[in-house]
């Protein structure tokens, strides 16, 4: 099987909200002292990737859409042992829309050629758009389940059986290939460690670097789908009642007796 | 045309999310000066339809033989060929999954602009504009839609109903749609997750339980804890890719989102995605060891303690307060 991952280069989400800052003039947020990472749910999504070549056989393409530097989340891909690497580069348009990067991966995708299943991550971690799949999907004229978690290949030739996520359980989808997955966590898709070795071998291995003239997106086109307005820090902190008391047993009461009250006036 | 389409799925019923989604599109289609049509997916039931029509201007169900179970691709096109019908300014979804996944590419075949997870639609300078949370939450933003129409999932439970109004009922119409079998995706299980009471969504007391558990067994002891108070089960995350518990009881940004009048947070830290999840609770109270952990910045009130001494005594003690 042919697997595209599509993988997005990201301002660490996981930083405290106390070191967070916007520049709202700019309507972006500071790097300051911020690592980029790749985003968590395309490593969810590249972990499902590796098991089912690791299982199967094929080939796992990782590609992603940014500045040089996010060369970083490929050559950390290889490192997990995706086969190749594609970097789009995109030094034009910071923080562009969806649709545009979602053209984008089409055309980098089709000149690709022979795909069996693209994989996204349901959202990323930055901007949470949720949204590139779907357009994805849609550029390519394909089929799209969102929120997977796993995938196999079916019994038919050209199928997949995937388990995807509702709010209320799962679904078994068969969907015939290609098709455009969106990723979501499990504690089966909780990305691996590379190897040391692997580390050192990423660095030696070809990335592909494509511009978006040779793949005729013009980034004057970005961000005509939407364009952010305003971006700004909330404020919106409660002051806590630590709950005081000489005991264990009279912080318990007191926590109880809090609780109680707002049930009584339900 | 002005108006705004009110995307439903019949089989949730006449919800808080489907009186949320009405309510925002009312309030959207009387901003623009346009109608509200309401459009039914699936097999809908009175309430609902009742419910609608007191809402909006028109309701159309959409039913037959494809649209009686939820398919992608069939819902889908069910939903762009109502929609290119009625030619809106705005298409309005929920935040359910279905809808989450349709919306893109909704608005995709109609050549709009999608945009999610919004806490308010308003119209200026003739462009949609959506408030929405990003970076975790840790800002908020405002999109611009360049296109036309705008489609959007919003956080239907967090929206307003529809104010009660001197406005006839709106027409009910059964719309039989001529929709072409889609063979590539097939539905062929669904596993709905026994859980008993209420859906999390619509809970009204909340028991939620994170990484600082350790492991699976102690989230016995906090279903204990919630069942003498009859709240509802939740996690963090972090406690769902461990595998303790069930992706569906996540909880934050891209988890559910719940709005109790009380949500108990046990040895979770409170970062900004969880906090995405149940920052629309009434009351937030914590018990955690760590008197730093930034859930506190979000609690009314909240315990310093490890929860293993805790948990036990206090529902030994909300079982006598009951
Ligand atoms: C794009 C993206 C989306 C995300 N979406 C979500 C989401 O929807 N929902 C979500 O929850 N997270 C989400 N996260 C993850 C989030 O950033 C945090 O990693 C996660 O919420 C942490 O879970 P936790 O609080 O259980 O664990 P931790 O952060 O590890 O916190 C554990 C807490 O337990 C306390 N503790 C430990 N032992 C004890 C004890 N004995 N007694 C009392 N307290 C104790 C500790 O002090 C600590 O505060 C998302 C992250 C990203 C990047
Ligand atoms: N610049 C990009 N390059 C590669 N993949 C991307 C890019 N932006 C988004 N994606 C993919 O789309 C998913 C969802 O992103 P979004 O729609 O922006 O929330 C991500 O998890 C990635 O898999």
């Amino acid at each position: 099987m042919n697997i595209v991952v599509c993988l997005k280069q990201i301002l660490d989400p996981e930083i405290p909200a106390r070191d967070f800052r916007v520049d709202g003039e700019k309507r972006e947020a500071e790097r300051g002292s911020a690592n980029l990472v790749t985003n968590i749910f395309c490593e969810n999504a590249l972990e499902t990737a590796l098991q089912i070549r690791d299982a199967h056989g094929g080939k796992i393409t990782a590609i992603t859409c940014g500045p040089e530097g996010a060369e970083d989340v490929l050559r950390k891909a290889m490192a997990l042992r995706a086969d190749e690497a594609v970097l789009v580069v995109n030094d034009a348009a910071a923080n562009p829309d969806p649709l545009f990067v979602a053209r984008t991966l089409a055309a980098a995708i089709r000149k690709l050629g022979d795909v069996d299943v693209v994989m996204v991550g349901r959202e990323a971690g930055d901007w949470g758009a949720g949204q590139t799949g779907g357009l994805l999907a849609e550029e390519l004229g394909l089929p799209c389940v969102s929120f997977a978690e796993s995938f196999e290949p079916a019994s038919a030739a050209g199928t997949v059986r995937v388990k995807r996520q509702i709010d209320s359980g799962w679904e078994t989808i068969e969907a015939a290939t290609p098709v455009v997955l969106s990723i979501t966590n499990h504690d089966k898709n909780v990305p691996r460690i590379p190897k040391t070795r692997d580390v050192m071998q990423s660095y030696r291995k070809p990335l592909v670097k494509w511009t978006l003239a040779e793949l005729g997106i013009d980034p004057g086109t970005a961000n005509s789908y939407y364009q952010v307005a305003e971006l700004f820090i909330p404020q919106k902190e409660s002051r806590c009642e630590f709950i005081e008391g000489d005991t264990l047993e009279a912080k318990i009461d007191e926590f109880a007796r809090r609780v109680t009250d707002i049930i009584r006036s339900m | 045309m002005p108006d705004v389409v009110c995307s439903l799925l019949g089989w949730a019923g006449f919800d808080r999310a489907a009186q949320g989604i009405l309510g925002a599109g009312r309030r959207l289609a009387d901003s623009l000066g346009g109608k509200l049509r309401a459009v039914v997916l699936g097999p809908a039931d009175d309430a609902l339809v009742a419910g609608a029509a007191a809402a909006a201007d028109s309701v159309a169900i959409a039913d037959g033989p494809l649209l009686a179970e939820y398919n992608p691709e069939t819902f889908l096109t069910a939903l762009a060929t109502l929609s290119k019908r009625l030619a809106p300014r705005a298409v309005l979804l929920g935040n359910d999954t279905y809808s989450q996944e349709l919306a893109p590419r909704l608005a995709h075949r109609l050549g709009g602009s999608a945009a999610g997870d919004a806490v308010d639609v308003a119209v200026a300078g003739g462009q949609l504009r959506v408030t929405r949370g990003v970076y975790g939450g840790k800002a908020t933003a405002v999109i611009a839609l360049r296109r036309a129409p705008g489609v959007v999932w919003v956080r239907a439970r967090a929206m307003a109903p529809a104010e009660a109004s001197g406005r006839p009922a709106g027409e009910v119409e059964k719309v039989s749609l001529d929709l072409p079998a889609d063979a590539r995706v097939q539905v062929v299980a669904r596993q709905v997750e026994a859980k008993s009471g209420v859906r999390l969504e619509d809970a009204r007391l909340i028991v939620s339980g994170g990484r600082g558990l350790g492991g699976p067994e102690p989230f016995a002891q906090l279903q204990a804890l919630a069942d003498v108070i009859g709240a509802q089960m939740a996690a963090s995350r972090a406690a769902c890719d461990a595998g303790w518990v069930p992706p569906s009881w996540q909880v934050g940004q891209t988890g559910k989102k719940v709005a109790p009048e009380l949500y108990i947070a046990i040895a979770i830290s409170g970062a900004s995605q969880h906090i995405m999840g149940i920052a629309d609770s009434k009351v937030i109270s914590a018990i955690n060891h760590d008197a730093d952990a930034p859930i506190f910045k979000h609690c009314r009130f909240g315990l310093v303690e490890d929860y293993q001494k805790v948990v036990g005594p206090l529902r030994d003690r909300l079982s006598r307060n009951q």
